[in-house]
Order: C-alpha cells, then structure tokens, then sequence
C-alpha cells in the first residue's frame, strides 16, 4: 500500500510492501493525489493540463513526473502487491512462552493519577509482595513453558519492584544459575520509578539487567501533578537525582526513561526536550490510556495539539542531532533495512501465547495490562504449563494482521503489527477491535519517523555524492 | 535513467524463529 504525505515543507512517498521511501517534488505528489490506485495512464490530457498550471509546471514535466511513478510501479518499487501467509506458512513449530511479566509486589510508594495497575494494587484492593519461593517457582515455569526456545526474558516489574528489593536480588542470583543449567539465556529487565534507586541498587541493576526502564514524566509541574508522592509531595526532585546518577553509571548501555503525557500536558514535546537538556539521552514518552471520563484522558478533541507536538519534536530530535547533542527517542527509531521476520510484523507482541505476566500470588495472564481481571486468569505458576486455559490462549493465537480488515487497508501495519490488543480490549470490547486514538498517535508518530528517516538519508546521499 | 522529480532514499527491499525479544517497527536474533 502507497502512502504519501508532506511534513516540515518534505512530501515523502513509502510503500508497506517494498518498503521505499522516496521524496518527492510537488507535481509528483498532485500526480499521486490525482491517482492514488496508480492508474496514472488513465489520466486525460486535460488532467494533466490541469495539474501542470495548479504546480506551475509545464506539461512536459508533468509527464516526466508520471514517467517516473509508471517506471517504479512497473518495478515493484510502489503499488507492490501484498505479500500472502497465514499462520501456519509463518511458523515452523508451536509458540512457546518464553517471556514473562513478573510482579515483584503490587504495591507502590507513589500515587500516579493515571497508573493502570491502579496505584499498585490493580485494582483489587490488596497490596502483597512476591514470596521468593513463588518466584522461583515462576522462573521454572518459564524455563519449562519455553520448551526448545534459548533466549528467554523476564522484566521485573510491579506495583514498584524495589519495595521488594531482596527478592530483585534472590531471583536474579537464582535466574544466572537455573538458566545455563538448562540450556537458557535468562536476559532481565526492570521497570521502576527510581524512588527507591540509591547507589548500590543502581550498581547491582547495572551488573544485571539487560535493560532498565525508569519512570518520569519531564518538566517538574508535570511530573509532580501526575506522579505525587503519598502525602501528595513532589517525587521530581528525589527522582531525577536518583535517575540520572543510573544514567551517568549506565552509560549507553540500554536503559530508557520513560514518561507518560495526558491532556493536560498535549505540549510534551517540552517534557522530552527537558529531559533531554538534563543530559538523558534514551528518551521515551507514551500517551496515557484511560477511562474517556477521566479529566486527563486523551480525547479526539486532543489530537491536533498532539500531533504538532510531535512535529516539533521531530524537528527539534533533528536539530539537535545535527548539533551534535543526539538523544533516542522510542518512536523515532525505525529500521527499513533489517527488522523482525514477518511473523512479528503480522503478529506483534506475542501476549498470551509467547508472553504472559504473572501476578505476586503466582497467577498468569496474557500481558500485565490484564493481571487482575478474572475473565483472562489463565492459571497459575503452580501447575504445569501446559494445564493453562487453552481458550483465551487461543483468542490470542488466533490475533493475526491479516484477519484484521482495518489492518490490512493501513499503510502502517507492517510497522505496528495492529497495536496493543490490551488498548483494542479496553477500547472497543475486542480483543481485534480498534483503539482509534491509538492508531491515530501510531500514524503520526511513524510518518515522523519516516521523515527522519528520509532526512538521514538524504544527507548520506548528498555526502556520497559531494565524494 | 535519472529520476529528476523523484528521489529514491530506500530502495526495493523480508519463517520465525521464536527467539526474539517482545515487543516491531527490533532486531532479528538471527545479530
């Protein structure tokens, strides 16, 4: 599928199939508007009259211009067809578990105003920790569940993992031993609001995490209207001392700081821009999901504001890159070139059926965004893995791209995989159905990155051709 | 033959293997 659009003054033209990415000149994109099935030999001499005076070229270009298109088409480089497969042709052998969610504790020592595990206890009005045996029990489970798979993850995560800190230690020894006594590479991450993370936690969390996710959410008046501490107090300062000593240690070894933006701050292009002139340079910063009655909940209404900011932000990433003070972010990076098999790209995540959480009392669901509601428990650590329920397992195995009709008319899908089947639950009441302001955001923020993409490129094309 | 009005910045350009990390827009463990 052909889209094109136009962004900073660039329109830039990027095929889901073959994956090109051009840029184009004005004439080129009326040409694309005027046939945007590709049928650009249809066009009458009137039409092509037309769209010359509306570019103010002369006809001869525009017929270069259409030359040009006819000539890529012709090579698959645009309107590429769809490439067909279903499950079974993507797949050599049944998927096995080999991820995991694990829920140090659902308790935690800051009071977010829009934390979906519902500040820690998911909703569920109890706050318990992870027993170490429970744990233990979790890992073997995973390493069990994962059958031939090598590579296998665990993230800690919570409520807060750190209010659980022993344990964090106990199940990284534990993991370091049981995986190469079985053949497994155990890669360990953790997410945190870095409360907690005082020096010799940071040190351990470095030795032993392949990744560390860490929560703040930019300017001070943000972070703080959304993440007070209990007695309602700032959790900035605390934090951002505790966040960028990790940072300092860590290096550019993988760690991220995460940040969450709600309709209150839609400007928050501005939140990643502080954090990065606070020196941080792996930069994340997700929009929140919630409740439509919730006063900070993203509306369609909030769309347009959030949208420019990532326009901005796009720009700014830029400007800074060439200025030679370059900061990551998330949803900025893209890879045209290599990337994930088309499996992943149809299939996305894996919850449910490669990856599942598992709560404090040992019990599994697909993904965190589900632990607490009964209707997707799928059984517990306790049991083996193959006991768990076999009919939600199935409504996830079955989520594919190419049984989804939205999907497959959107441009984007090889690059998104069809979102968060979490936010499509929560959204529209199916597992397959729609978030649209996910989707909208998604669109968005891809088309920055291809742009970015485009702009990198472009100044590599010119220095090979300067050469 | 040279394009003049189109520049082409990526050209023409994918069975799993289970391995990877979770997430797509990621590297491929078969690194």
């Amino acid at each position: 599928m052909l889209h094109h659009f136009t962004l900073h003054g660039d329109t830039i033209v990027f095929d889901s199939e073959s994956l090109v990415l051009l840029s184009v000149d004005h004439p080129v994109r009326l040409l694309l508007e005027a046939a945007p099935d590709g049928s650009w030999e249809q066009l009458s001499d009137a039409a092509l009259t037309r769209l010359a005076a509306e570019s103010g070229v002369s006809v001869s270009d525009i017929e270069s211009c259409r030359s040009e298109l006819i000539a890529l088409r012709e090579e698959g480089c645009i309107h590429a067809p769809e490439q067909q497969a279903g499950f079974s042709d993507l797949y050599p052998d049944e998927p096995r578990i080999k991820s995991m969610c694990l829920h140090l504790c659902h308790d935690c020592n800051l009071r977010c105003r829009y934390c979906f595990a519902g500040t820690g206890d998911y909703g569920t009005g109890r706050r318990n920790f992870l027993a170490p045996e429970t744990g233990r029990r979790a890992v073997d489970f995973l390493i069990e569940a994962s059958g031939p798979r090598r590579q296998l993850y665990i993230d800690f995560f919570g409520g807060e993992p750190l209010l659980n800190w022993d344990t964090v230690v106990a199940l990284t020894e534990y993991c370091e031993t049981a995986g190469p006594r079985h053949g497994k590479d155990i890669r360990l991450t953790l997410t945190t609001n870095a409360v907690l993370l005082d020096e010799a936690k940071a040190r351990f969390l470095d030795r032993h995490m392949k990744n560390v996710v860490l929560s703040l959410d930019g300017r001070p008046e943000v972070n703080d209207r959304m993440r007070p501490a209990p007695n309602g107090r700032s959790s900035y300062r605390p934090v951002v001392d505790n966040i960028l000593r990790f940072a300092r240690l860590r290096g550019n070894r993988e760690h991220y700081v995460r940040g969450t933006y709600t309709s209150e701050n839609c400007d928050f292009d501005r939140d990643v821009l502080h954090l990065a002139a606070l020196g941080l340079e792996q930069l994340s910063m997700e929009p929140v999901v919630a409740s439509p009655d919730q006063p900070y909940a993203i509306g369609p209404d909030d769309l347009p504001a959030i949208e420019a900011a990532y326009e901005r932000l796009a720009l700014a990433w830029l400007r800074r890159r060439e200025e030679g003070r370059p900061f990551a972010f998330f949803h900025f990076n893209l890879d045209l070139e290599g990337g994930p098999c088309l499996y992943k790209r149809l299939k996305g995540c894996g919850a449910g059926i490669e990856y599942c959480a598992v709560a404090p009392d040992g019990s599994v669901y697909p993904c965190h965004q589900f632990v607490g509601d009964e209707d997707f428990r799928l059984g517990t650590v306790f049991e083996r893995p193959e006991k768990l329920e076999r009919q939600i397992r199935e409504k996830f195995r079955t989520l594919l791209l190419t049984s989804r009709p939205d999907c497959r008319r959107c441009w984007a899908r090889y690059l998104c995989a069809g979102g968060c089947a979490a936010n499509n639950y929560h959204a529209s009441g199916a597992l397959d159905g729609r978030y649209e302001i996910g989707c909208r955001l998604q669109l968005k923020r891809l088309e920055c990155a291809l742009w970015l993409e485009a702009k990198r490129r472009e100044k590599l094309s010119d220095a090979e051709y300067a050469e | 033959m040279k394009n003049k009005h189109i520049r082409i910045l990526n050209p023409k350009q994918r069975k799993a293997c289970g391995e990877c990390q979770t997430s797509v827009a990621q590297p491929c463990e078969k690194r």
